[in-house]
């Protein structure tokens, strides 16, 4: 009996000392767990911040229909560029591939949505920039 | 690269459509011990209290052992659990801020509650006389080693025992629902899994509690041949043939509810049968139809049941209990692994099914399993060191209870 | 005699855990049939996330697996995504084939000629933020959890990788992450969303596929789309009352 005394006296001690300091703040969890998660530093910034500086060819993409598009989905993430735009470039992307992510044709696509082609029968080797200006795309 | 080799492998062997996600199979080899060894504790543990509270004579010789058995499993028994996890470390969580939802959160307290006020209580009674002789008898070390196991309760009075007895008796009444709630436990994690067919059935605690008793059964069948011969004792037949009676009669009720849930499954037929029957006809074909039925099930049913009515002569029956007991502890082995693995590898979209290999050469997973399962031997061998039940000092004569 | 001391205590002791027990019986009696989800919906005004999908709108580009692998650093080998895109294919003989190349990243090819082709369309995954989430439910340490804003979440910091909610999701949207050994899932990019940004796959949409918001708030995007679409959820038989709504959802998805 005093055996179980103690190893229960030690359980609630344990407890006690070893139960996170948020514990059941909003939940059987610990509360600080939601800051220390909303605490990371997103990636993407958002199309409002590179037209801050890149406001011509930011109004030029959105008269078109690329306009929900958003900057950083072909130039990649641009939290670094905005802090230091010496060091850390924007990715300008190459070949065919950024467009043909999109656009290659396949069944499953939507037509009314968007515009497909046959990339090997369409562009017979070209690349897409040759003839399209992504940020001015026409049909 | 390595470290993802082998889903590289499953990815370019996939059947159909599996959720990306899926291809990694979580539960491995180590998840399939750990319902194993709990549930040889817990057979091994309702076989001494056929003994013990429904008095069957005839398995007195396997009291003492089956408990051993039960207590140098069940030491090790969370650990292919603990060493599973991704953070080791951090199991005592589970103790400190259970998550009450949750069907493995108790597990732990489960354990302890075993461990603590069923087994070692039930084992301290049962010895706790003999250690004071053995205390006695023996000089300077293991004098005091014994000492310190009996508590300092030094008493070797008639009454005192006739206490223990009783306590004893009442202890092992408490652990029979224990052992069914520890195992049953074990299968409603399992079972309790909506989002898994092959796991989601009621029926999945008390299958898991039979095929349990089968399992600890057939252990201690096969660790008392085995420590008999290595004794050079000669085993008691009879209670072997009892023993055996036993494990004939568990392995039907295991294998009726077994075969009750797959009729039930095959019957409903609901959205997720098509997939499962891909799943036993095809991946699970070898463990499920050969070794969990052909040699778990089938085969010690038929041996077992044709002794019922015909008993060659002794030598033979011994060769036969313990290829039985072998056969049986496999087959279990596979019931485990078509349950755990077999439940991940088709995918939750019913569309297809990943792969898994045992890698039998540079799988950490594998060396740990048969590390959890070899040292409860070396434990269990310890404690027979330490606890000889063949030098127990008599049992106290049967008296008529009012 | 220490016998019988030891005797009586463990009488006591035993008398103390019946009455435990008992008063878990009887609490458990009277509070029939209570059910053991592990989170409720707050009571109240707060925001209670809700997302919308259109699979009418889904051109396959897999953008949004993209920017999710990149904004939350998820491991670049193809067995581990937070949202994923797959391509459904129903032929003329009623074959159902669906494929996901790496989550749909390294673009998508229809496995059948065209004229072979009865239906074709692509289904974006991610995690369904369920009201009654079967996984935060099984977590045996509470390191999974549902936010007050309804955004099933896991303190990765708590978790014990026991992959016990890998198994309890429906829709195989959690993975262990192999290097922390701890479980990772969509957190609605909970850390843009405190920011003021859209999640990265909403962000990532080129054709506004993609809708999220405040289910409290009646006027929302997302509330009012719901309402005007035939909108379905996944797996509606487990009862997980997902948050995920699909426009368009087709029978043959799971």
């Amino acid at each position: 009996m005093l055996a179980f005394a103690v190893f229960i006296g030690l359980m609630l001690g344990l407890k006690y000392f070893l139960t996170p300091d948020s514990w059941r703040e909003y939940g059987p969890y610990r509360g600080k767990a939601l800051t220390e998660i909303a605490d990371k530093v997103p990636k993407y910034v958002d199309m409002e911040t590179c037209a801050m500086c890149h406001d011509s060819i930011a109004e030029l993409k959105n008269q078109g229909l690329h306009k929900l598009i958003q900057c950083e989905l072909c130039h990649g993430p641009g939290y670094l560029h905005v802090e230091d735009d010496e060091n850390n470039k924007m990715k300008i992307p190459e070949g065919s591939g950024v467009c043909i992510e999109c656009h290659a044709k396949n069944a499953a696509r939507p037509d009314k949505i968007i515009k497909q082609v046959d990339v090997a029968e369409h562009s017979e080797g070209e690349e897409c920039i040759n003839c399209h200006n992504p940020h001015e795309p026409w049909l | 690269m390595n470290k993802f080799e082998t889903l590289y492998e499953a990815l370019a062997n996939l059947d159909g459509f599996i959720y990306p996600n899926e291809i990694a199979l979580n539960w491995d080899l180590l998840i399939v011990m750990y319902p194993y060894i709990t549930g040889l504790v817990a057979g091994a543990f309702i076989l001494a209290s056929l003994n013990r509270v429904f008095d069957i004579k005839a398995l007195r010789p396997t009291y003492e052992i089956s408990l051993l058995t039960a207590l140098a499993f069940m030491l090790v028994a969370t650990m292919p659990l603990i060493s599973h996890l991704g953070q080791p470390f951090r199991f005592y969580e589970m103790l400190i801020t259970p998550h009450l939802t949750s069907a493995m959160a108790i597990f732990g307290f489960v354990y302890l509650w075993y461990l603590m006020v069923v087994l070692l209580l039930e084992i301290w009674f049962d010895y706790r006389y003999d250690m004071v002789i053995w205390s006695k008898e023996k000089k300077g070390f293991m004098r005091f080693v014994y000492r310190a196991l009996t508590l300092w309760v030094l008493d070797t009075s008639h009454e005192s025992r006739k206490t223990d007895e009783k306590i004893g008796y009442f202890i092992t009444v408490v652990g029979i629902p224990s052992a069914f709630l520890l195992h049953g436990y074990v299968g409603f994690i399992f079972g309790s899994i909506k989002a898994n067919p092959w796991w989601s059935t009621v029926m999945m605690p008390v299958i898991f509690l039979f095929s349990a008793m089968v399992s600890g059964i057939a252990l201690v069948m096969f660790i008392y041949m085995g420590v008999n011969y290595l004794r050079r004792q000669k085993t008691d037949i009879f209670c072997l043939d009892t023993i055996a009676k036993y494990l004939f009669y568990i392995l039907i009720i295991d294998f009726t509810l077994e075969s009750l849930d797959q009729i039930h499954r095959i019957y409903e037929a609901d959205e997720s049968f098509d997939i499962l029957k891909l799943l036993v006809r095809g991946k699970l074909f070898f463990t499920f139809f050969i070794m969990q039925i052909g040699l778990g099930t089938i085969i010690p049913l038929s041996v077992l049941g044709f002794l019922q009515f015909k008993k060659p002569r002794e030598r033979i029956r011994k060769i036969l209990y313990a290829i039985v007991s072998v056969c049986v502890l496999v087959g279990i082995f596979y019931m485990r692994w078509n349950v755990v693995i077999g439940g991940q590898l088709f995918s939750k979209s019913f569309y297809g099914f990943t792969s898994y290999k045992v890698d039998l050469i540079g799988g950490i997973d594998v060396w740990l399993s048969v590390l959890w399962f070899v040292i409860p031997f070396f434990i269990l061998a310890f404690l027979l060191w330490l606890l000889p039940p063949w030098k127990k000092a008599e049992d106290l004569p049967q008296e008529k209870s009012l | 005699m220490a016998i019988e001391k030891k005797n009586f205590s463990r009488r006591d002791f035993i008398k103390q855990t019946s009455m435990f027990a008992g008063g878990v019986v009887f609490v458990s009696l009277i509070n029939p049939m209570k059910v053991v989800y592990a989170t409720k919906k707050p009571e109240g005004k707060g925001k209670w996330y809700g997302i919308a999908i259109d699979i009418e709108k889904c051109i396959g580009c897999a953008n949004c697996a993209r920017t999710c692998k990149i904004e939350n650093d998820v491991h670049k080998e193809p067995f581990f995504f937070r949202n994923w895109v797959e391509q459904y294919t129903i032929t003329n003989d009623e074959e159902i084939l669906v494929s996901s190349p790496n989550g749909g990243i390294d673009g998508f090819e229809q496995p059948v000629p065209e004229e072979d082709i009865y239906k074709t369309f692509f289904v974006p995954k991610m995690c369904n933020h369920c009201t009654k989430s079967p996984c935060t439910q099984v977590c045996p340490v509470g390191a999974s959890f549902e936010s007050p804003e309804g955004i099933a979440l896991v303190d990765q910091t708590y978790c014990i990788g026991c992959g016990y909610c890998v198994q309890a999701c429906p829709y195989g949207c959690r993975y262990i992450d192999p290097d922390k050994g701890v479980v990772d899932k969509c957190t609605l990019c909970y850390h843009r969303l405190k920011d003021g940004l859209d999640p990265a796959c909403m962000m990532a949409c080129p054709t506004h596929a993609r809708i999220y918001g405040d289910l409290n708030d009646k006027e929302s995007e997302v509330s009012l789309f719901i309402k005007e679409h035939n909108c379905a959820v996944l797996k509606q038989q487990l009862n997980t009352v997902p948050k995920l709504y699909y426009n368009a959802l087709s029978q043959e998805v799971h």
